[in-house]
């Protein structure tokens, strides 16, 4: 049995798993959440994202033209159209701007590489979880 | 044993749970633990993929709908459908973009062998194996997210070309992690080949013949575990392979015969790892600089798609064997005319029925992971007694706890 040496070997080493978000699993998800936001416990780190990671996209609004080629390309129909009213001078104007629903969104990127004012980045941020696909931050407006 | 319609049983397994991205239903008529006869019921999900192909996405939007096709085989896919698009619409790849989608092809080979090595040693109850695979695979993960930007759906294809190069640093990590692997190789022949309890389970079960494996068209591994010298990447180079020169693996060059069993299979996967890692030291030293799209401007690149008039046929070796598409396109229409996808565990479930004819239950998780399909299909089994007409269902779990003690029992009696 070759894997016999090789279990004593693993039996001293230090987990090959990255303990995240807690190094022991917490009695209670929710408790242990609360902790966290309340300062009294601290989240193990995750691993760190590599360089041009694909996370949760940023829209700068004020670049953007209102071409709409991002909502051309998007494999998973995650952006959708929405107008804004922009005063310019005396009156104020409609004007077309985009809204992302990340929930829906499957992170290629196409829409960035599409984009021909560069409003559309993707950022390193990952932890999406939430138990509401429509909550405020799963919107980018 | 005595023929006699008691001892006759129909099992069917499968066929549908609701995780499974291929289910299939098997009934198998045993007698007492022996498998006498073999059916297999096949196209059992239907979710509409190439549906909406043809009727809601753009050529662009389809690249990653093909991905979802298999969440394994995610780089072969959209390969295989973007040599379709390329050969519909005319487009010629730089050759750059060429080595880099096969630099990633063979990365994803990588991960599929040893991901598939972990399931298979899962399968006879050799949990050990299965942990440590899994942990060496974790590094060749790594490579690709840092590579391509994301571990599973690598995004990374683009009609015409690529949509990332390899830099300097990526080049780097790449290396890093074949050295890792060419540390490791040994390790991992030496447990999985020269193990004592994995080469009684595999050794002479799930035989395919030479013949049978011509007659019922196997592909990858399967075929060539068989002694069928088939490989996409040598009969139909793609890519770069033409100029890498990939010849297929077949069992004997490891162990000096071709038996076609399970065994041979394992030989063969753990063989192209070794492969996959030469590919990309071949690919990593010969890449030609230049571009790496054909055509840079998205817009134009789809209202070029519309003008285009054609069809298109894509071969891909995927680490289960061959993958097809096919592709028309009309002018004037956004989404493609007709697609049709051809995967290959479409080809290796027929095999099946040779392979687990004489075999016993226990060895029915095994042998159906060995041409490395999607096992959930297990998830559930019901044993009809004919005679009696009496149902009892049997779960992948329990099937999953005779194999291990069958594994027990076999290493009691060496």
């Amino acid at each position: 049995m070759p894997a016999i040496t090789e279990v004593w070997k693993v039996l001293f080493k230090r987990p090959f798993t990255n303990r995240f978000p807690a190094k022991y699993a917490p009695r209670s998800v929710h408790g242990f959440v609360r902790r966290v936001q309340a300062g009294k416990a601290k989240i193990a780190p995750p691993v760190p994202t590599p360089p041009n990671f694909r996370g949760k996209i940023n829209y700068e609004v004020d670049k953007c033209i209102g071409c709409g080629l991002c909502i051309r390309v998007c494999p998973t129909k995650a952006i959708v159209w929405r107008t804004v009213e922009v005063e310019q001078g005396e009156k104020k104007v409609a004007k077309k701007k985009v809204k992302i629903f990340v929930s829906r969104c499957c992170f290629c990127s196409q829409c960035v590489d599409i984009c021909p004012k560069d409003c559309l980045s993707m950022s390193d941020e990952f932890l999406l979880a939430n138990e509401d696909k429509l909550a405020n931050e799963l919107i980018v407006l | 044993m005595e023929m006699s319609d008691e001892a006759l049983y129909t099992i069917p397994v499968g066929p549908v749970h609701p995780a499974l991205k291929e289910p299939i239903e098997l009934d198998l008529r045993v007698e007492g633990e022996r498998i006498v006869g073999v059916d297999v019921k096949c196209s059992q999900a239907h979710r509409g993929i190439e549906w909406l192909g043809m009727n809601r996405n753009n050529s662009i939007q389809n690249i990653y709908l093909a991905e979802r096709v298999c969440g394994i085989c995610n780089v072969c896919h959209p390969y295989c459908m973007v040599l379709a698009v390329e050969e519909a619409a005319g487009i010629e790849v730089p050759e750059r973009a060429d080595y880099i989608r096969t630099i990633v092809a063979e990365m994803e080979r990588i991960h599929s062998h040893l991901l598939w090595a972990g399931v298979a040693a899962h399968e006879i109850g050799f949990d050990t194996v299965f942990h440590y695979t899994w942990a060496l695979r974790e590094e060749i993960m790594d490579a690709i997210e840092y590579v391509t930007g994301n571990r599973v759906t690598k995004g990374i294809m683009m009609i015409g070309g690529v949509r990332r190069d390899i830099t300097k640093e990526r080049e780097e990590r790449i290396r890093k992690a074949l050295r890792y692997y060419e540390e490791k190789f040994e390790k991992i022949e030496d447990l999985v080949l020269h193990d004592k309890t994995i080469r009684m389970r595999t050794r002479n079960v799930g035989i395919l013949t030479r013949e049978d494996a011509l007659k019922l068209c196997a592909v990858g591994p399967v075929a060539r575990a068989s002694g069928v010298p088939k490989d996409v990447r040598q009969d139909y180079p793609y890519g770069a392979y033409a100029d890498i020169g990939v010849r297929a693996i077949l069992p004997d060059q490891y162990t000096g015969e071709i038996i076609g069993d399970v065994y041979d299979r394992i030989v063969v996967r753990l063989l192209e790892v070794k492969q996959s890692i030469q590919i990309i030291h071949d690919a990593l030293d010969n890449i030609p600089q230049g571009d790496i799209v054909a055509e840079k401007n998205l817009v134009k690149l789809l209202s070029m798609l519309k003008r285009a008039e054609g069809e298109g046929i894509g071969r891909v070796e995927a680490p289960r064997g061959e993958d097809i598409h096919y592709v028309r396109l009309r002018q004037g229409e956004e989404p493609f005319l007709s697609w049709k996808i051809r995967a290959p565990t479409y080809n290796n479930v027929l095999p099946w029925i040779p392979m687990l004819l004489g075999a016993e239950i226990a060895d029915v998780p095994i042998v159906a992971a060995s041409t490395d399909p999607c096992m959930s299909c297990l998830n559930r089994v019901t044993v009809v007694d004919e005679s009696s007409r009496k149902e009892f269902t049997l779960t992948k779990e329990r099937m999953h706890e005779m194999s291990v003690r069958k594994t027990r029992r076999m290493m009691r009696h060496v």
